[in-house]
């Protein structure tokens, strides 16, 4: 029942099955239909259904987000894709002022069923303004849904459930992680996830690494060299980062006590952030060390490769700080 | 001047745009009262604008606009209670109180806002075109902005994929001469709007947003050429508000003449009702019927607003997220 799928191609099918399962559902995006998307994830859609529903756009964000967000209001559901989410920042006045409040302002008469997608965060030497994550930026607020999935199998369930809700969602995926294989893949058409539901990728009983996106592999890769010198850590996949799974860590904390939470955006206000003061007020008596973040440096992403690395959450700094939380020397 | 209108019409239009005029007197006495706050923008002066339109849209046909939306709300039929309720930030209020002026809807009479960010809603209009299209529910999609709205370029942005896809879309653009206070002179580099849309080639047009007449002439001529699947169409009304941008705006920037020039020749309301006098022989004991009718509704709005109560404080948490997931 399950396949080995790359991400993008699971990214892929589950849209096209969500196309075949919804006359209403269609692509919004710049260089989806003909070209294929700009990193292939649409490959093959124009060809399957047409130009009425794989929306080639001109170059204009602010403009297609909120002709998304007008054709939601319509009765359609949109799949808005973002060439790379830094590109959403021309379009984020229609995202959150207009996607995410209506349903609130008009006292819950309105609703705007529409999925924003594409890649997000740090791809490889492109820059400061191509190497960003936007998650803690959409997870800060209300009447947005944010996904960050990991494997092929979560892409591909969670952006089906994605495109079957009733609100505006967030979907963020990674341009590095499209090329890797998860054997993962449901082929049933019916299979999705709940949104709002973390995974534990591994058990461990020593310390809790929270980690969504390409970070969950570092933090996996982590967990392996922690476990050389005896230190047992649990991942968790956060998977949706609104609304926020908080039981899944707090029961993890209550095994393990202590948390190293991974993001590769900046420190202030992100997620790691976040996660530290959910803990304190959910789980302050289970602490045994104050909980630590390894995030991105403080700083626009630098170009040359060495910066950029150090720039980067590394394995060698997840593992350090979940030696330090254990008092591990 | 083609007739457009039979009398029954005419009265109608009249009746319309009076209750207008007179909602939104109420509405700046309960604002001195204290029962409406925050930001409130009136629409007198304007009303033969949405008046005309609505006349000749069909039910289908969807409607938003920006936070000027009063007259836009009685026009399409909405209930005056509801409105005034929604102002006085009450449960019964079209968005149970938690939009306020800005912020109301009516999926009912399709109309989709009220949306306080100038310029924000025509995108979303296009996009509202873009599934009349897609449905093909021979619906148009007409979506107002201010003369000052059009320097914003997301405007733009949208003419540029109406025309591309022939998007059934008629905007129109109200110029009452200022954005806040910011006359169009000192905003606006070019002659005019409606010929805006030429570098995308978008026909348009500009007519007396003053006479009811001439608004629904160059609508008909607007929608016609939107339902008949040629594309957009832009109109440019010539109209004045007489109220300041907002509740707490005295108007300095303009002398008192100007605006009293305009209300003494060109108030929509009193042209119109000289020319039903004339011209389609309605009697003035027609017309006393009508405004004593408008003065009911009003007075029942009013009490409505007042008397409905604060929403629950549980409404705090509502409405955030649609709570159904799945459909089909
Ligand atoms: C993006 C944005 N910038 C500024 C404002 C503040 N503002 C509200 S109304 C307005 C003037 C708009 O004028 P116009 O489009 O001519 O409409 P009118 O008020 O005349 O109906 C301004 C600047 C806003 N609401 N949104
Ligand atoms: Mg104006």
């Amino acid at each position: 029942m399950f396949k080995s799928l790359t991400v993008r191609e699971a990214l892929r099918d589950a849209m096209a099955e969500e196309m075949v399962r919804d006359e209403t559902v269609f692509l919004l995006g710049e260089e989806v239909g003909e070209y294929n998307g700009a990193y292939k994830v649409s490959q093959g859609l124009l060809d399957t259904f047409g130009a009425r529903r794989v929306v080639d756009t001109p170059i204009t964000e602010h403009g297609f987000a909120g002709l998304g967000v007008g054709a939601a209001f319509g009765g359609l559901r949109p799949i808005v894709e973002f060439m790379t989410f830094n590109f959403s920042m021309q379009a984020m006045d229609q995202i959150i002022n207009s996607a995410a409040k209506t349903l609130y302002m008009s006292g819950g008469q309105m609703g705007c069923p529409i999925v924003f997608r594409g890649p997000n965060g740090a791809a490889s030497r492109v820059g400061a303004q191509h190497s960003q994550c936007y998650a803690s930026w959409y997870a800060h607020c209300p009447g947005l849904k944010v996904i960050s999935p990991y494997s092929a199998g979560d892409a591909k369930a969670l952006l089906k459930a994605a495109i079957r809700d009733m609100n505006p969602v967030i979907f963020l995926e990674n341009e590095l992680l499209y090329g890797q294989t998860f054997n993962d893949v449901s082929q049933d058409p019916d299979y999705v996830l709940p949104i709002g539901k973390a995974l534990v990728r591994r058990e461990g009983k020593d310390v809790t690494l929270t980690a969504f996106s390409l970070m969950v592999g570092k933090a996996l890769e982590a967990a392996d060299r922690l476990a050389e010198e005896g230190i047992e850590a649990e991942v968790i996949d956060l998977r949706t980062l609104r609304p926020f799974d908080v039981e899944t860590i707090v029961v993890s904390v209550m095994k393990t006590n202590r948390v190293v939470s991974i993001e590769e955006s900046w420190p202030f206000a992100g997620i790691g952030s976040e996660i530290a003061a959910l803990l304190m007020e959910h789980a302050f008596d289970y602490l045994d060390a104050p909980v630590m973040r390894v995030t991105g440096a403080d700083v626009p992403m630098p170009y040359a490769a060495n910066l950029e690395h150090l720039a980067l959450p590394q394995v060698e700094s997840i593992v350090e700080a979940a030696k330090a939380v254990c008092y591990h020397s | 001047m083609p007739k457009l209108l039979s009398e029954k019409e005419a009265l109608k239009a009249y009746r319309d745009m009076l209750l207008i005029r007179r909602f939104e007197e109420r509405s700046s006495q309960l604002y001195g009262m204290g029962l409406i706050a925050g930001f409130c923008h009136l629409y007198n002066g304007q009303e033969a604008i949405v008046v005309g339109i609505q006349a000749v849209l069909n039910p289908v046909d969807t409607v938003i606009t920006a936070y000027r939306d009063h007259g836009h709300m009685l026009a399409c039929g909405m209930d005056p209670k509801g409105v005034m309720a929604e102002l006085t930030g009450r449960i019964d209020g079209y968005s149970k109180g938690k939009g306020g002026s800005m912020h109301m809807f009516s999926r009912e009479k399709n109309f989709f806002g009220g949306h306080g960010i100038v310029g924000a809603q025509v995108p979303i209009g296009t996009g509202l075109a873009f599934a009349h299209k897609y449905k093909e529910d021979r619906g148009v999609s007409v979506t107002f902005m201010g003369e000052g709205a059009t320097n914003q370029g997301q405007v733009y942005e949208s003419y540029n994929m109406a025309s591309l896809w022939k998007l059934p879309i008629v905007y129109i653009i109200e110029n009452n001469h200022y954005g806040m206070g910011t006359s169009q002179e000192r905003s606006s580099a070019g002659p005019n709007y409606y010929g805006r849309g030429q570098g995308w080639n978008i026909p348009g047009e500009q007519a007396d947003g003053m006479v009811l007449q001439d608004v629904m002439e160059a609508a008909k001529k607007a929608l016609d050429h939107a339902r008949s699947g040629k594309g957009p169409y832009i109109l440019e009304f010539d109209t004045y508000r007489y109220r300041g941008h907002s509740m707490s705006d005295p108007a300095k920037y303009r002398s008192k003449e100007e605006v009293e020039e305009v209300r003494r020749h060109r108030d929509p309301i009193d042209q119109f009702k000289a020319y039903i006098l004339k011209t389609l022989k309605v009697k003035e004991d027609q017309i006393k019927t009508i405004e004593e009718g408008v003065k009911a509704i009003i007075l029942e709005a009013v009490e409505f607003a007042k008397n409905s109560p604060e929403p629950d404080p549980s409404e705090l948490y509502t409405d955030v997220l649609k709570e159904v997931t799945s459909h089909v």
